[in-house]
């Protein structure tokens, strides 16, 4: 029930105090150069295309593959797989920045080191914690969300209201990584150490006469406190995939099973579970990239403090605050070594599927 | 990237339509019996645990500063005291961790500005390349689609600092203004972009293409004339993706911008793990972030699911 009130009573600077004069100015100038951006790269794009129409015999189509294809070549190329080749090899160097002896004069040199920096995080107790942690974050988003939204999937199939159902639990999927960090860091963990608990768990614990609980700061469980955020997140998306899977089940198979006299859950372990595996296999692996990549939720919500920490937010901190990037670089690599099973996975049924084609 | 697709699948565009009535009716007696009372509890307390937090933020934002660190929403909703002051506060007067703090709106603006356009290129781009694999046969054309493919996978964190040094001060110059952000946005998209296009246009039937083929029309004619009309749906469901994405994003935008060009997500992220005496802007100013996603995810929730499915259960 708000009230405005509040609003009205006191006096309180001008609204628009906040809005420089030249806010206005700026933001139109930066909307505008957005719009031009995208008309320019149009209108570019649309010339090049019409330009290789106007070649004449049989070097017309080869002309036009090269310009269809060459930007997202050029851009993969330059954009990731070079920087990608370029981290991989930082990773075995050292960066010093030291005075010469003779001139005096600051130096960046970079010598190689072989595996130091990854023996480094292998044996520096803090960096091993986090390459740790981010393991935990690989095998239980996956599975939690997976599990969750496959219950909830096959709970509402067929439910009355089946669609707002949905739509709730996959609603978390367009809130951002932040968003959610915030709500639940800020807002369903707070913790007051007296008075009234405002987080919202710790006053349903009071509600019950359980002490107040600090979820962000009991290691190693505050680590799982963080994990159920993302969970929070993608069981929406495991949910919607599996019920359109469960949906294309024959409907043949499920009869024939409750002819042979199954009951609900056999037939739901001997039909629809072997019936959509592969969309599980797709939805585990899809999480888990989702989960190794993560960082918003540990940078918001503990900034990696009470051993919290995953590779890659300490990655984003190594580098681009304590300028340790060759250290920094290394857990990147480590960061790929724990997808190159997803990657190789993924590529084989690919084949598979294009050779059944 | 789905593996041994069993035989009728569920997602396959090729599954004919036909017979579709009959079997519905009954998989719905087949499906009653699963429906437990057991599993209506269930479903209703996941249902509550998923919504509950983000009503939850939408009330705590309207708790009053002075009693935020003190007095639960619940309470202060008893008193009759919330209010929407801190929206405008956040919005239109300042939000960070002192008075001088610039003031939202800003960041809304700079939201919009580094999204719509990190949008369009890697979409039109991705469109182009997604034609070429599909429906142009050349020499490493499989070998090129695997590996764009993999590199979806690829964790983004390994590519930033060597593409920061490229688009830094040394070279392009961009990093910190909205166009190296767009540039960084556009990379990290394409090979989604270009694999999920292909998988919808390299489904567009054969005799179409070739049909405009065989009267001499060119690539570029093809790429204008038919597979940008066709391909509307599967683009529409990329960029809703798309936008979620950049919008939604932290580590891009951290990286490639600046102060002038950091979208909503920057300064929330600060603030929010800064439990101080200006905690009580969070939650508001969280919940301004989220308007612009939900709008466009609960107008557009169709394509946006289509885009999944596209992306996440198609060979």
């Amino acid at each position: 029930m708000p009230t405005t009130e509040v609003l009205a009573a006191g006096p309180r600077p001008l609204p628009m105090a906040g809005l420089g004069a030249d806010f206005w100015a700026t933001q139109g100038q930066n909307l505008l150069f957005g719009a031009i951006a995208i008309l320019a790269f149009l209108a570019i794009i649309a010339l090049i295309m019409f330009g290789a129409d106007l070649v004449k015999g049989g070097a017309r189509d080869k002309v036009q593959l090269v310009v269809l294809i060459t930007p997202v070549l050029a851009l993969l190329g330059v954009g990731l797989i070079y920087p990608a080749l370029d981290t991989t090899w930082l990773s075995f160097n050292e960066i010093s920045n030291e005075p010469d002896p003779t001139t005096g004069i600051y130096t960046t040199t970079m010598q190689f080191v072989g595996l130091d920096n990854y023996r480094f995080a292998f044996s520096d107790p803090t960096t091993l914690r986090t390459i740790l942690n981010t393991f935990v974050w690989m095998v239980l988003v996956p599975i939690l969300s997976t599990g969750i939204g496959l219950a909830y999937a096959v709970f509402i199939d067929k439910a009355k209201g089946e669609k707002v159902l949905k739509s709730l639990v996959f609603m978390p999927m367009a809130i951002s990584l932040v968003g959610a960090s915030v709500i639940w860091g800020n807002i369903m963990y707070d913790y007051n150490q007296v008075g009234e608990q405002t987080g919202m768990l710790n006053a349903l614990r009071a509600l019950f006469g359980m002490d107040p609980y600090n979820f962000l700061t009991d290691n190693p469980w505050n680590t799982f406190w963080l994990i159920v955020i993302l969970v929070w997140i993608q069981t929406g998306f495991a949910m919607v995939i599996l019920s359109a899977a469960i949906k294309g089940v024959p409907a043949e198979l499920n009869e024939a099973a409750s002819l042979d006299g199954a009951n609900a859950w056999q037939s739901f372990w001997r039909i629809t579970i072997p019936s959509i595996r592969s969309t599980i296999v797709v939805v585990l692996t899809t999480i888990t990239i989702m989960a190794l990549k993560v960082y918003d939720i540990v940078r918001t919500v503990t900034q990696g403090r009470d051993q919290t920490d995953v590779v890659a937010n300490k990655m984003y901190v190594l580098s681009f605050v304590e300028g340790r990037e060759a250290l920094g670089a290394a857990l990147a690599v480590i960061l790929f070594i724990f997808v190159i099973p997803v990657v190789v996975y993924n590529v084989r049924s690919l084949n598979k599927v294009k050779e059944t084609h | 990237m789905s593996v041994t697709m069993p035989p009728q699948h569920p997602v396959d565009d090729e599954t004919p339509t036909q017979g579709k009535a009959l079997p519905t009716k009954r998989s719905d007696k087949a499906k009653e019996r699963l429906s437990s009372p057991w599993a209506t509890v269930a479903a209703i307390v996941i249902a509550v645990f998923w919504t509950i937090p983000t009503i939850a933020l939408f009330m705590s934002s309207l708790v009053p500063g002075d009693r935020y660190r003190t007095d639960a929403w619940w309470t202060v909703m008893a008193d009759g005291a919330l209010t929407f002051e801190n929206f405008s506060h956040v919005l239109f007067d300042s939000f960070g961790d002192n008075s001088t703090a610039p003031p939202l709106l800003q960041y809304v603006f700079n939201s919009i500005v580094v999204t719509v356009p990190s949008v369009v290129f890697p979409v039109v781009l991705g469109l182009m390349a997604a034609y070429a694999f599909a429906w142009i046969p050349f020499r490493g054309s499989s070998f090129l689609f695997v590996l764009i493919f993999a590199l979806q996978v690829v964790p983004l964190q390994l590519a930033l600092i060597p593409l920061l040094r490229l688009l830094g001060p040394e070279n392009l110059g961009l990093a910190g203004e909205f166009s190296g952000v767009w540039i960084a946005h556009t990379i990290f998209a394409l090979p989604l972009s270009v694999f999920l296009l292909h998988n919808f246009v390299s489904h567009i039937p054969r005799e179409v293409l070739e049909a405009a083929r065989v009267d001499g029309a060119s690539h570029t004619q093809v790429f204008f004339r038919i597979i940008i009309p066709l391909s509307l749906p599967a683009v529409a469901s990329l960029a809703i993706f798309q936008f979620l994405w950049v919008w939604n994003d932290l580590l891009v935008s951290a990286v490639f911008g600046s102060a002038e060009t950091y979208p909503l997500t920057y300064p929330i992220s600060n603030l929010a793990g800064d439990y101080g005496q200006y905690a009580y802007l969070v939650p508001p100013a969280a919940f301004i972030s989220m308007i612009i996603p939900l709008i466009v995810f609960f107008s557009l929730q169709r394509y946006f699911v289509r885009g999944l499915l596209a992306g996440s259960t198609k060979g």
